[in-house]
């Protein structure tokens, strides 16, 4: 009885979460609500068994992906107002398809069934006994899946590669460590005599050179803006 | 691990949340054309809805397959978001807009 109301419970508020994360004016809000609904996925999760999953996605979600969205909305400068333009005259056509889609949904599920074979054919059944759902899920994956949690991992680090080298730049006139510049400088140790009270530039001491010029990045814009007077 | 098999709550009630969850995402594709931020954050759901159902149907069928299989789709998503969100950060780098309708730099 308790369980069947948590479940209506997490399942309404998910749903109005999930609601708010589409119709909500500010991607902010949004993304809050898209961490409630994670939340309330998480629990029922809970509720079907699978601890490990809701565990991984509380902190997959809630930890890294959604403060990730959090960080590119905030990150970008974006004028919300416009954002919402077209948004009454693309709802007709959105409620048609997503009506078709569940009406289409409920007529699979109110004429499906399962094969009277299903029990048969798990590749892995739940093993009976004291074993925890993690311990569980850690047999099979790392013994009849490892192939296909390598290539989950091989994905990872190529979509970490990917985000890095998308979205690293290099701007002209920063400075940067030089590692070849120090690595292969000589008496890389000295020690010298300094007279005491005179200026660090009269003294010679050794410093980064003062750049040449202001970097030419914007010449062409300083050229138009010259022209004007 | 006892609360698997609860007499009242079904594989139909997962599905229906599920099915739910699956439209709306298709629903806020469709509503919000001009903010990328917010479809990619639909196609979550919509992953999401797709989870819930491999959870389901996991305790329905005592089978833990369903589970591995939505721990790897848990994966791709992670990467995809990740990957997306940086495509759209050097976007409106270059163009200073998010708009659906202005990504067509690549039409002929």
């Amino acid at each position: 009885m308790i369980v069947s109301l948590a479940f209506y419970l997490f399942a309404a508020v998910l749903i109005a979460a999930a609601t708010m994360v589409v119709i909500s004016r500010n991607p902010v809000h949004s993304v809050l609500y898209l961490i409630l609904a994670f939340f309330n996925a998480a629990a029922l999760f809970l509720i079907a068994g699978a601890e490990f999953l809701a565990m991984t996605l509380v902190i997959v979600y809630v930890g890294a992906v959604a403060v990730l969205f959090l960080f590119v909305v905030m990150m970008l400068d974006i004028d919300f107002g416009r954002l919402r333009e077209g948004f009454q005259k693309y709802t007709p056509i959105g409620a048609v398809v997503g009506g078709i889609l569940f009406l289409e949904l409920l007529l699979v599920f109110g004429t499906w069934q399962f094969a009277s074979e299903a029990t048969t054919l798990r590749f892995a059944p739940m093993p009976q006994g004291h074993l925890t759902n993690t311990e569980a899920l850690g047999r099979i994956i790392y013994t009849d899946y490892v192939y296909l949690f390598q290539i989950a991992g091989m994905i990872l680090l190529v979509a970490m590669i990917g985000a890095i080298v998308l979205t690293h730049r290099q701007r002209p006139g920063t400075r940067r460590q030089s590692v070849v510049a120090q690595v292969a400088r000589g008496n890389s140790i000295s020690l010298e005599k300094v007279s005491v009270g005179a200026g660090v530039k009269a003294l010679g001491i050794r410093r980064p050179p003062e750049p040449a010029a202001k970097p030419r990045e914007f010449a062409s814009e300083d050229h138009t803006d010259g022209g004007h007077h | 691990m006892g609360g698997t098999t609860e007499m009242e709550i079904g594989l139909a009630h997962y599905l229906t949340v599920g099915a739910i969850l699956f439209v709306l995402g298709v629903f806020g594709i469709f509503l919000n054309r001009k903010n990328v931020i917010v479809i990619l954050m639909s196609v979550e759901l919509i992953l999401l809805s797709v989870n819930l159902n491999f959870v389901a149907f996991s305790a329905k069928l005592q089978d833990l397959t369903g589970q591995v299989f939505a721990l790897f789709v848990l994966t791709v998503a992670a990467a995809e978001a990740a990957i997306g969100l940086a495509i759209l950060v050097i976007y409106f780098r270059n163009r200073g807009s998010i708009e659906v309708d202005d990504i067509s730099t690549l039409k002929g």
